[in-house]
């Protein structure tokens, strides 16, 4: 274990040194102390790393991750594991707006609540909340699934595609396009699989599946106030 | 566009170090504010027959002896200032718009940049950590303050642009983002007796707020109204004699993020802001929803 | 009745003409507005109100082909350790993989890179064959941030944040699902054949304040190396430019109305935005004021066509121009050859719009296989590289007998303007006088 004093080093000097850890390393585990809500911290990681950070974080931690596994001990700021490839982003706080943001792989794990746009345009990657979700989230959601134990809030799947929105409390308000569908084996056991991966103790049976119904697709005129 | 960030104490112990404590809150959001700071600061009550006025002028050598001296000829009061940089506090025990009128008359540079029993406001251009250092607040004692850091989008980088913005006794306001009716707004508060001295957009969302309470309204009522006539992005931090409120507009894309502990309550436009408290490790943190009034003293 | 009196004519009205009653039925009969590529159509003030006031006695022309015209230009000098450096002020804008052919975008790239300047990448991501064929390649980072991933971010060579663009100033969109190809498909993440709905906003940030943080990561991920340009549509340039400038960006790119687009509503496309020439000056005024003039390069574009509209864009303070539509046109877009076909698709050569439905008969603006195949990207990006250095030529033709010895020492005080609209917009005098209209002094 390695640890980096981000009050001394500051962000691009620990970024830096993540960037140029060959691939092959022994030295996987890095601490991160200091945070202090300072921006992109861990960003742009390309290698299979172990980060912790302790403490909360600004804007974009975790951007674009690749491979590595970042652990933020605390609350992430806007735009956490945005544009993730693959990896995992584990935040042990609350997310705040745009969590996952056009992520395409990968694993967001947010055990306190994630706040508005979470997961919006997200692209394939697999994000899981163990509150709620605020409001436009998975605005545009491409592909992927987003897993919400809590409550989601306005206008939820906004001009949805094809993810997969997974619900245990209240989604009353659903975003054009979105609707309940039905809960399938498949379903079942993709989001028992979700759930276990992000070490969340509910019961797949609780929740709800939304998706798109899929009626903005095609330009239709007796849609337009859908727009 | 810009940084605000307020701090209110609840533990009367911090009092002393509350200007200390705001310092690494305010600098910390330089890079979203590097054209203009503000602050208001709570502090120093006056006696119930008086009154406190922020004054400012561009010119750093303006004689104010001369504003003090003037006053207590003209309307028969006591009157005594304070000078600070550019900005100077007065307190009188004459009758606010007589004062307000003098000043217009007599001293038609100074501005008059915030009133009431315990608000002191202070705007300059500049980077933060120099508009800090130029009005002395490191060393400033108080129950709660409110800053700012701008900016500036389409109106001009000036002093009078600066926010805090006065909006009544002890009121003040702090914005971010950007209004998009601003002008139209701005000729209709015209029509109603408002005056502006700016182009800005915030200084006409004070001037909603100011007319709203003018009218009876109550803070809370005031800010429920604004929701529904001020269109764009917007978070807003309202100073009040004995608290603050913060409001986002309906779609809330600026960030904004308030903590709590036995000790403190604190919102800042990011959480970089905050994390310079002590305490701020463990406390309580929470974005504000969209189109929720949140406050903190009684005063709303 | 006397048969003598002469009778009314026919007469059509001049606010419903015939092509308004058209797009009255149209929207009538489909329920939809209309959807088209290409720029703004109708006429607005251009460079070609403007003249150059060539040397004479009082100032000293240079010899062509023999005294020196320099035409390099460095973008991204502020901040970036590896700023571009090109051999003429003209870009490739960004025009993306699936709208335009695969063949479209190498021939883009080859026909840069032997003129020695950059192309651009667009809502769509960065293709193998486009950053093989591109010596100086800008990744555009979008709203949709289809195809986004970092190992592309650290291919390329400059990033360009795309805030909006000319065609379409605040604006998302939406692109109808004819083109969507399988490979158009995989690459944006979406099923195939269906509308794609572009935001209009990013979705991790918003305004400058904000995109000062956006920046920092773009640099961080990219070990700050490479320049960050900040592209706009133009509307209030003087704001945007400054604001640009305050969030951190070593370029900002400047799209006036006539810019084009591969896809929106006709009605954005007309009634929103600048004219190119009317963006200008405010922008070059933000810079100046915030003592950044030719420290934070601006490109302009939006109907650049030739090397007088290089010169004057450059004598009006801009450090480089980009173009996108005439290049097309240089790889073969809308050539009469093809007017037969045009015809069949209800058109002609030189009005074909219909960029989103795929049918481009010059295999540009396609995703058809066959269609595709018929633009040969050797032979193409050879076309698009003699365009480009004729257009430097004359460019340079004009500084010199303007006594220039470099494109960027052109200046305002060497054009003068035909109508009295570009006077104002361009700030230089009416030719023949030297009144500036708003600067009095007639």
């Amino acid at each position: 274990m390695h640890e980096l004093d981000l009050k001394a080093l500051g962000v691009t000097a620990i970024n830096q040194k993540l960037y140029h850890i060959p691939k092959d390393t022994n030295e996987r585990h890095w601490v991160i102390r200091n945070p202090m809500g300072q921006h992109a911290i861990a960003c742009g990681v390309d290698a299979p790393l172990l980060i912790d950070i302790m403490g909360h974080v600004g804007f974009y931690c975790g951007g674009m991750n690749k491979e590595a596994e970042i652990t933020i001990h605390g609350h992430a700021g806007v735009g956490v594991a945005e544009n993730m490839m693959s990896g995992i982003v584990w935040v042990k706080g609350n997310a705040s707006e745009s969590a996952g943001a056009t992520a395409n792989g990968g694993l967001l794990v947010i055990e306190g609540d994630a706040s508005s746009r979470c997961g919006i345009s997200m692209k394939g990657v697999d994000i899981v909340v163990g509150g709620s979700v605020g409001h436009m989230s998975a605005f545009m959601a491409q592909r992927g699934n987003l897993v919400v134990c809590g409550d989601a809030g306005e206008a939820l799947g906004d001009s949805i595609y094809e993810a997969r929105l997974y619900v245990k409390g209240r989604a009353d308000n659903l975003g054009s396009d979105c609707i309940e569908k039905e809960m399938r084996e498949e379903h079942l056991e993709d989001l028992a699989k979700l759930l276990d991966r992000a070490k969340m103790k509910h019961r797949p049976q609780d929740f709800r599946r939304y998706g798109s119904a899929r009626k903005l697709y095609n330009f239709n005129v007796d849609h337009a106030d859908a727009y | 566009m810009c940084g605000i960030v307020g701090l209110y104490l609840k533990n009367p112990k911090l009092q002393p170090q509350l200007g200390a404590m705001f310092k690494p809150m305010l600098i910390e959001m330089t890079a979203r504010g590097p054209d203009s700071a503000g602050v208001a600061v709570y502090r120093n009550p006056v006696k119930d027959n008086e009154v406190k006025l922020s004054l400012a002028h561009d010119d750093k050598s303006f004689n104010w002896r001369h504003v003090e001296g003037g006053l207590e000829e003209a309307l028969n009061c006591e009157a005594t200032i304070h000078q600070i940089g550019t900005h100077c506090i007065l307190v009188t025990d004459g009758k606010e718009e007589d004062v307000v009128k003098w000043l217009k008359a007599n001293a038609p540079g100074v501005r008059v940049v915030g009133s009431g029993h315990t608000v002191e406001i202070f705007k300059e251009t500049g980077l933060p950590e120099k508009v800090y250092e130029r009005f002395d607040l490191a060393s400033a004692s108080g129950t709660h303050i409110i800053g700012h850091t701008r900016m500036a989008t389409e109106s001009a980088v000036t002093t009078a642009g600066s926010h805090p913005f006065a909006t009544g006794a002890d009121l003040c306001l702090v914005h971010n983002g950007s209004l998009s009716n601003h002008n139209r707004l701005r000729e209709n508060l015209k029509r109603e007796g408002m005056e502006f001295q700016t182009e800005n957009d915030t200084e006409v969302a004070a001037a909603y707020m100011t007319w709203k309470l003018r009218n009876g309204s109550s803070l809370k009522e005031a800010l429920e109204d604004g929701l529904k006539d001020l269109d764009g992005f917007y978070t807003f931090l309202v100073g009040t004699a004995d608290g603050f409120a913060v409001v986002r507009d309906p779609i809330a894309c600026k960030h904004a993020v308030m903590a709590e502990t036995d000790d403190w309550v604190a919102m800042a436009t990011e959480w970089r802001a905050i994390a310079h408290l002590p305490g701020a490790d463990t406390a309580r943190v929470w974005e504000p929803e969209p189109s929720t009034i949140y406050t903190w003293g009684g005063n709303a | 009745m006397d048969t003598n009196v002469p009778r009314t004519p026919p007469r059509k009205s001049a606010t419903f003409d015939d092509y308004t009653l058209a797009e009255i039925r149209r929207a009538a009969s489909t329920g939809i507005y209309d959807i088209r590529g290409a720029g703004t159509k109708r006429k607005v003030p251009h460079f070609d109100d403007l003249l150059f006031l060539g040397a004479s006695i009082s100032r000293y022309p240079l010899e062509g082909y023999r005294e020196k015209c320099g035409t390099d230009v460095v973008l991204g000098s502020r901040f970036a350790k590896k700023p571009l450096e090109l051999k003429i002020p003209i870009t490739i804008a960004g025009m993306s993989f699936g709208s335009l052919s695969a063949q479209a975008k190498e021939a883009l790239g080859r026909g840069a890179s032997a003129a020695g300047t950059s192309t651009t990448t667009g809502d769509g991501g960065m293709t193998p064959e486009e950053r093989g064929q591109s010596r100086h390649l800008v990744y555009q980072y979008l709203p949709s941030r289809y195809g986004m991933n970092p190992d592309d971010l650290r291919k390329a060579d400059a990033i360009e944040v795309v805030v909006g663009q000319g065609a379409k100033p605040g604006g998302g969109g939406m692109l109808l699902g004819q083109k969507i190809s399988d490979r158009v498909a995989q690459m944006r993440c979406l099923p195939k054949g269906i509308d794609q709905r572009s935001a209009c906003r990013h979705p991790d940030w918003t305004g400058p304040d904000d995109l000062e943080i956006k920046i920092h990561e773009l640099r961080e991920i990219t070990s700050w190396e490479k320049p960050i340009y900040v592209k706009v549509g133009g509307t209030r340039p003087y704001y945007d430019v400054a604001l640009a400038v305050k969030a951190g960006a070593d370029v900002v790119v400047l799209d006036g109305m006539q810019g084009g687009t591969a896809a929106t509503q006709d009605v954005f496309i007309e009634h929103v935005g600048l004219p190119t020439l009317a963006c200008l000056r405010p922008a070059v005024k933000a810079l100046q004021d915030l003592g950044m003039h030719r420290k934070v390069q601006l490109i302009i574009s939006g109907g650049i066509r030739s090397g007088a509209d290089v010169a004057k864009a450059l004598a009006l303070g801009a450090d480089a121009v980009a173009i996108g539509t005439a290049a097309l046109v240089a790889l073969g877009d809308n050539d009469p050859i093809h007017e037969e076909e045009y015809r069949k698709l209800g058109t002609t050569a030189g009005a074909y719009d219909d960029w989103h439905e795929g049918r481009d008969p010059a295999g540009i603006t396609t995703q058809d296989p066959v269609l595709a195949a018929r633009l040969d990207p050797v032979k193409a990006g050879r076309r698009l590289s003699n365009y480009l250095k004729v257009m430097t030529l004359e460019a340079q033709t004009v500084a010199r007998a303007c006594g220039k010895s470099h494109l960027h020492n052109l200046e305002p005080e060497d054009l003068c303007a035909l109508t009295v609209e570009a006077a104002a917009m361009a700030q230089v005098p009416l030719a023949g006088t030297s009144w500036i209209p708003g600067r009095g002094g007639y």
